[in-house]
């Protein structure tokens, strides 16, 4: 293999990485924060805001419901507007990023739930108010569930960086189908995927050993 | 002031639900704790237990009705000004509650977090509740790795971390085995009597308020339907439902040959069957002898039981008075002159 095909699969490597780096963390930092107003505003619970809940679970199943490929084009003026451009890897992350968000929120939401109510009650009996509730009590107790989840994401992610490659994205998914399928060169598409397993295994590993870390259930 | 109120449910209701579908929980709960007594306030579940030790801290609010601690009603506070008095009253609860996430300390600490009490004074405060509640070694440990008796023992650590004047105690021992209940009921009275802390506990167990509680309230149907010092409770009950409470608790229950034939009016030919409860002096009286000689008739005991009772005596016993009718009415007031409880249960054909 050329030198030049190193680098060109190096560089995709390192495209991908970015991509869902930077749209992981991004959907972290808002899909976190959604789930937990997705927990705390149902009703009966202690922020209760019934309409708010609504339109937020409304929000977040269409976000959720819409496939991958028909969002990335569908927001193409929208990702424009954002980062100047519709082709990139930028372009790519903003899509990535708007797929992300909900599907975070929802496995948040989800890892909240499995918290006994009793510990709520017992904040709220010594006098914690509802930011203490959350950050004492609702986020460290769902850690493991959260990191879970984020693990999760990152590895879907790492499979819709594939697609993104139909913007320009660029990408390992981008040079299997560029190489590997249209020119026909199996071992670019061979070497692409080994490294995207590769990747998905680490990043589960790197998961689970957070999880570990951080559950002492 | 030794008799200082220092819980005041003045007539509280609480109904969930509206119109057709409302249900009450509580109708005019009214109770008077003085500071530095174990109070108790048993019943069967369902009864509206949950609900009342909820309204005392306000995680439920009552639907009218005022509730006091420590001489401020809570029902006129907004949130801050409660979540401050929430941190002079404690809370226990029946299934820890403690955060798997934390360490034993880390547990206790909490509420001193939440008050934002700096990290110095927290490390002085905690230890010496860890000593307190025999859990000095167990610092370090996470909840998953303790037993229940030392999961309560965090969670009651915890509830203290703030210095309350009060303590609630939310069936605090009805997950744990017999063993282990004492050991947190022994706890639990250590601290009332060390720091005069005034204690309030929901329970269905007889056994936690005959060891533990100075007074007690019998709840049932939402309503407070009794109260009285736990020695009169036992030895003089005034409602069905609280007889029914100390006959399980003796397992003090007619044989099922002698219920079979029991009939609820006197007829010819038929023996009275009573429920004696004695307490204090009379227990020492020869009683039972002088009866059978003074009415001339015979006593067939059938059931007895007695019990230490905060250290009163109380004796139940159930019993057939066999002889002429004339006799065992005579017999009836004699029993009715000499200070104990006389029930008659029913009457019993003779058995021949």
């Amino acid at each position: 293999m050329s030198n030049a095909m190193i680098e060109l699969i190096l560089a995709a490597t390192l495209d991908t990485l970015y991509m869902v780096g930077v749209s992981g963390f991004i959907a972290a930092l808002a899909g976190i924060p959604l789930g937990v107003l997705l927990y705390v505003t149902r009703p009966r619970q202690f922020l209760a805001l019934p309409v708010l809940n609504h339109l937020l679970g409304v929000v977040t199943n269409i976000g959720r419901s819409v496939p991958f490929i028909i969002l990335m084009v569908a927001i193409i003026p929208f990702t424009r507007m954002l980062v100047g451009s519709s082709i990139g890897l930028n372009a790519a992350v903003v899509p990535l990023t708007i797929a992300a968000i909900p599907f975070v929120a929802r496995l948040v939401e989800g890892s909240l739930n499995e918290i006994s109510p009793g510990l709520i009650e017992a904040a709220q009996s010594m006098g914690a108010s509802p930011w203490q509730i959350i950050m004492k009590v609702l986020l460290p107790e769902a850690r493991g569930g959260i990191i879970t989840g984020l693990t999760i994401t990152v590895v879907t992610l790492v499979s819709y960086s594939a697609m993104a490659g139909a913007v320009g994205g660029g990408g390992l998914g981008d040079l299997g189908i560029r190489y590997g399928y249209n020119r026909f060169e199996p071992t670019i598409m061979l070497i692409t995927v080994v490294i995207l397993v590769v990747m998905v295994q680490g990043f589960q590993s790197l998961g689970d050993y957070l999880v570990r870390r951080s559950d002492h259930k | 002031m030794p008799n200082r109120i220092m819980i005041a449910l003045d007539n509280i209701s609480k109904v969930y639900g509206s119109g057709s579908n409302a249900v009450t929980a509580l109708k005019d709960v009214s109770l008077n704790i003085p500071q530095g007594s174990i109070h108790g306030v048993i019943g069967l579940s369902g009864a509206g237990k949950s609900t009342l030790i909820r309204c005392v801290n306000l995680l439920e609010r009552p639907t009218t009705g005022h509730v006091s601690v420590d001489d401020q009603d809570l029902t006129t506070l907004n949130r801050a000004a409660l979540n401050r008095a929430r941190h002079g009253i404690g809370m226990i609860f029946q299934h820890f509650n403690l955060l798997t996430s934390r360490t034993v300390f880390a547990n206790v600490a909490l509420p001193l977090e939440l008050m934002k009490v700096d990290r110095e004074t927290i490390r002085e405060r905690v230890h010496p509740l860890l000593e307190l509640t025999g859990l000095s070694d167990k610092a370090e440990s996470y909840p998953a790795e303790l037993s229940g008796g030392q999961k309560q023992r965090v969670a009651i650590a915890r509830a203290l971390a703030s210095r309350p004047k009060v303590l609630l105690c939310d069936e605090a021992t009805s997950a744990l085995d017999p063993q282990t209940t004492s050991s947190i009921l022994a706890l639990l009275e250590d601290i009332n009597r060390r720091l005069g802390l005034t204690i309030l506990l929901i329970t269905h167990e007889m056994e936690v308020v005959k060891s533990i509680c100075h007074r007690v309230s019998l709840i049932s149907d939402g309503e407070l339907v009794e109260e009285a010092e736990v020695g009169d409770f036992f030895t003089s009950p005034r409602t069905r439902l609280a007889r029914r409470f100390i006959n399980d608790f003796l397992e003090l229950n007619l044989p099922q040959s002698l219920r079979d034939r029991l009939l609820s009016d006197p007829a010819p030919d038929a023996h009275p069957v009573l429920r004696l409860a004695y307490a204090g002096d009379s227990i020492s009286t020869p009683l039972i002898s002088r009866l059978a000689r003074d009415c001339d008739i015979d006593i067939s005991i059938l059931e007895a039981k007695v019990e230490s009772i905060r250290h009163r005596t109380l004796g139940l016993m159930i019993a057939e008075l066999v002889g002429p009718a004339e006799k065992t009415r005579e017999a009836l007031a004699y029993l009715d002159n000499h200070d104990l409880q006389v029930e008659v249960i029913g009457h019993v054909k003779r058995n021949d």
